[in-house]
C-alpha cells in the first residue's frame, strides 16, 4: 500500500519535471513543475516531516511559483522570442555522457547505504518539535536568513526602480 | 516497505533533470526553473535523512533552503525582468558578453 503511494507520487513528480525541461513555453513548464512540487509535498508528509510538507505546499507551490508564471506573463513572451537553439551534437552528446555518468556513481554510492525503516515517534516532524530545535541549535543560522530575506528586499526594491 | 534506497534514487533523477534543463535548455526562465526543481531535489533527500536517521536537523535544514530559494527567486526574477527591459531577450547565449 505504502508502495503504492510512493510511486504514484514519485511518477507524478518525476513527470511533472521532464514536462518542465521539455515543453517549449514557459507557461506550460511551470505549471508542470507545480504538479511536481505537489507530488513531492506529498513525498514529504510520508517522510513523516510535516512541517516541511506545509512549507512546500505554501512557499514552492505557492509563493515561488507564483512568482514564476507572474513574471512570465508579465514578459508576455512572443514565439519568436522563444524559438529554442538546440545545443550542438558533439558538445550536447558529451553533456549527456557526463551526467549519465554522475548519477551512475551518485547510484554507486547510493548502495552502501543500510536498508530497514527506522522507527520515528508520532511527534517526529512537527511543527512544535521542529520549531524548538531551530530556535535553540539552528539559532545563529535563523538569525542570519531573516538578514538574508532583508537584504534580498533591499536588492529587489533597488532592481525595480528603472533610475537609482 | 519504502526504503530509503526508494527516496535517494527519485532524489537523484529530479536533480538530474534539472541539471538537464540547465544544460540543454537557452531559455533563462527554463533554466530559472530548472534551478528550482534542482533545490528541492536536494531537500527530498535531507528530509528523507532526517528520516531514516532520526534527527529533525534535515527538516530545519530543509526549511533554510526554502527561505533561500525564496530569496533567490525573487532576485533571479527581478534580474531577468531588468534583463528583458533592457537586451529585450531572454536566450542565455545572446547574452555572452562576459564570456567572449
Amino acid at each position: 500500500m505504502e508502495l503504492v503511494v510512493f510511486y504514484t507520487l514519485a511518477g507524478f513528480s518525476v513527470v511533472g519535471a521532464l514536462l518542465m525541461v521539455t515543453r517549449k513555453s514557459p507557461l506550460a513548464g511551470a505549471l508542470a513543475l507545480v504538479v511536481s512540487m505537489a507530488a513531492l509535498a506529498g513525498l514529504f508528509a510520508m517522510l513523516h516531516a510535516e512541517f516541511v510538507f506545509i512549507l512546500q505546499i505554501l512557499l514552492y507551490a505557492g509563493a515561488i511559483m507564483v512568482l514564476i508564471i507572474f513574471t512570465i506573463m508579465l514578459l508576455n513572451l512572443s514565439p519568436k522570442e522563444l524559438k529554442e537553439r538546440p545545443v550542438g551534437k558533439v558538445k550536447g552528446l558529451i553533456i549527456f555522457a557526463a551526467t549519465v555518468a554522475g548519477f551512475l556513481g551518485f547510484l554507486r554510492v547510493l548502495l552502501m547505504l543500510p536498508e530497514g525503516v527506522p522507527y520515528v515517534a508520532p511527534t517526529f516532524g512537527n511543527i512544535e518539535e521542529v520549531g524548538a530545535l531551530m530556535l535553540s541549535s539552528y539559532m545563529f543560522p535563523f538569525e542570519v536568513i531573516s538578514v538574508l530575506l532583508l537584504v534580498a528586499i533591499v536588492g529587489i526594491v533597488v532592481l525595480a526602480k528603472k533610475s537609482i | 516497505m519504502v526504503t530509503i534506497h526508494h527516496f535517494m534514487v527519485l532524489s537523484a533523477v529530479l536533480f538530474f533533470i534539472g541539471v538537464f534543463g540547465v544544460l540543454f535548455r537557452r531559455n533563462l526562465i527554463v533554466i530559472f526553473m530548472s534551478i528550482e526543481l534542482m533545490l528541492n531535489a536536494v531537500n527530498l533527500s535531507f528530509v528523507t535523512f532526517a528520516r531514516y536517521t532520526q534527527s529533525m536537523d534535515g527538516h530545519v535544514v530543509a526549511f533554510f533552503v526554502m527561505a533561500l530559494a525564496a530569496a533567490e527567486a525573487a532576485i533571479g526574477l527581478a534580474i531577468l525582468v531588468m534583463i528583458f527591459r533592457n537586451r529585450a531577450t531572454v536566450q542565455a547565449d545572446d547574452l555572452s558578453l562576459m564570456r567572449d
